[in-house]
């Protein structure tokens, strides 16, 4: 291996890095706030890259399907709650938000030729159809259970995941997309060819990543989901309801999960069922850092990507192996060095 | 005292009647009734184990509850709960205070103000200044991590972060829980500051003595069930208290 292709690899695992960074994030965010792990998090990833590409080729991307149906399911639940309570007045809000928003989307899509549009407005379009299944999802799989164990809440999650890899077969279809780069641009650096696109999955992610800084040190909401992670009890007690910091999390991490797709998918291939595996290597990432330490998850899931791409140089065949092998030294590392957790 | 006297006339903030609470089978409290009205304390005391904290629990909506609870002139039905109780005006400082341990005093105390916040309230900055001038050691701490305070810190933080909500009925549960007589002290001096606010304040006392010297009305609850009540200068000479919790004349 010379400089060059060292330089080329580093290249492809920071980008890919970037992305599993995100996704760790994501996941230390849902679990610290909700318990939940959150297995379908790469579904969002390859509804995200699916959604973005149907809406390139001229189709009617499946997921608004999903948008309709979800709504209209927690319309009529929390519809009928609301009549059961005898609370009228929230009916129409219901409506309006569950069934009217996706409506009003399915009405935009059939209206205008998404081929045509900017790719600015395409992925908007895209995030708009993927980000409501976040929330929606915490509505109806996870906040009847929120205060169930941890291993409920995993098996939910896998529920989740196996569902959501079927309808995404049954709205992409088998075969694999890929949409256009962002931009051509390149750069020449020595000898090696920096792509911009690779740049752009980089500084997008970094910008991400410090945008969720200030949204968790500088606003009261990004607070209040901090709270909750630290001391459930205390955040109830001060108005922030585990339903709301449920579905913030979750907006959050299918916000996360949908603009990592968009922006790998110039990059690679994306299938209805590849979501799992990125989503995973992002896992390995979160797990580094204990569930609990969004830097440590950050920095182990770039490791991730480095490692990944230097032992597809190496030893191709066993690129996963290696990478998910590297999770027996660090259990084993954290366990060793677990402290006691002080109350309070 | 003078404010007791035309007690028939103050508005009542909190009446519970009837008031069980069981963990499964076993009832923890049974057929309470209490009053709290505006600008008033009342303290509820007993011995370890009597309920004092599953009672707070329950009227904060933690617990579930069989009988009558009003609060504000309006009967709590099934659908009460804690975040809508905040929302009312009512607030808990739990025994164990509850506090983000990993953020600092300032952003403690901005919580405590949340759902004044999502309400559209926009006056935090005044509400923590207020905070500040009844708690002037927070106001040194402000930039330090909560989980670094004293106890008695902890506990001022614990008030300071409830008082942000601007409560009407504020729910102390044992603030004087593991802390040093001094820091007893200058708590309950706080809690009488408190009154002046136009608070209502419930209060649950192991520490019987400051409690009912601090409180205008008492309860005493022993094994879940109310067995005393009266003006607390009345229970303060009343000889079953004395015997049971005041001891002997000592002060502290």
């Amino acid at each position: 291996m010379d400089l060059q292709i060292a330089l080329l690899l580093g290249q492809d695992g920071l980008s890919n890095g970037a992305i599993y960074a995100l996704l760790a994030l994501a996941l230390v965010l849902v679990f610290a706030v909700t318990r939940v792990i959150f297995i379908p998090q790469g579904e969002f990833v390859a509804f995200g890259a699916l959604t973005l590409a149907s809406l390139q080729a001229g189709r009617l991307p499946g997921t608004i399907w999903l948008v309709l149906a979800l709504g209209t399911v927690i319309a009529l639940v929390d519809g009928s709650r609301a009549l059961r309570g005898r609370q009228f007045r929230r009916i129409p809000w219901i409506v309006l938000v569950n069934c009217g928003i996706p409506l009003l989307l399915a009405g935009v899509l059939f209206a205008v030729s998404a081929a045509s549009l900017p790719l600015p407005v395409q992925v908007l379009l895209a995030l708009m159809l993927v980000v409501p299944l976040g929330p929606m999802i915490y509505r109806l799989a996870y906040q009847p259970v929120a205060e169930a164990s941890v291993l409920v809440l995993l098996i939910v999650s896998v529920a989740v995941h196996v569902t959501l890899i079927g309808i995404g077969l049954l709205f992409f279809g088998a075969e694999g997309s890929r949409t256009p780069a962002f931009t051509d641009v390149s750069f020449e650096l020595g000898d090696t060819l920096l792509q911009g696109q690779t740049i752009l999955v980089v500084v997008a992610s970094v910008v991400l990543i410090v945008a969720l800084y200030f949204f968790f040190e500088r606003t009261i909401y990004g607070k209040a989901l901090r709270a909750t992670a630290m001391n459930r009890t205390g955040a109830r007690l001060m108005g922030i309801s585990g339903t709301l910091a449920g579905m913030l999390s979750f907006t959050l991490a299918a916000s996360i999960g949908a603009f990592s797709g968009i922006l790998i998918s110039p990059i690679t291939t994306i299938y209805y069922d590849s979501g799992f595996l990125i989503g995973l290597k992002g896992f390995v990432g979160a797990i580094i850092g204990g569930l609990a330490s969004y830097p440590v998850a950050a920095a182990g899931a770039i490791l991730v990507g480095l490692l990944e791409s230097y032992s597809s140089f190496w030893a191709s065949a066993f690129k996963e192996v290696i990478v998910f092998t590297l999770i027996i030294p660090v259990l084993l590392w954290r366990s060793l060095k677990t402290r006691h957790v002080e109350e309070e | 005292m003078s404010e007791l006297d035309g007690e028939g006339e103050k508005t009542v903030v909190l009446e519970v009647r009837d008031l069980s609470v069981s963990y499964g089978k076993v009832d923890a409290l049974h057929g309470i009734g209490l009053k709290v009205h505006r600008g008033e304390i009342v303290t509820v005391i007993g011995p370890n184990g009597a309920g004092k904290t599953t009672l707070l629990c329950a009227l904060i909506g933690l617990l579930p509850v069989r009988g009558e609870i009003v609060y504000l002139g309006e009967r709590q039905d099934a659908g009460r709960s804690v975040e809508k109780l905040v929302r009312q005006g009512m607030t808990l400082v739990p025994e164990k205070r509850e506090l983000f341990a990993e953020m600092s005093v300032e952003d403690n105390l901005l919580l405590g103000a949340f759902d004044r916040y999502r309400a559209g309230h926009r006056d935090q900055l005044e509400t923590m200044d207020d905070v500040f001038d009844i708690f002037p050691r927070l106001m040194e701490r402000r930039e330090q991590m909560a989980a670094t305070l004293s106890g008695g810190e902890r506990q001022m933080l614990a008030m300071g972060r409830a008082l942000m909500a601007k409560p009407r009925l504020l729910l102390l549960d044992e603030p004087s829980l593991g802390l040093a007589p001094l820091v007893i002290r200058e708590i309950f001096r706080t809690i009488t500051q408190l009154k002046k606010l136009g608070v209502a304040i419930l209060l649950v006392e192991q520490n019987a003595r400051a409690a009912l010297q601090v409180a205008d009305y008492g309860y005493v609850l022993e094994t879940g069930e109310l067995s005393l009540e009266g003006p607390t200068r009345d229970l303060l000479t009343d000889p079953r208290v004395v015997e049971s919790y005041l001891g002997l004349g000592g002060r502290h």
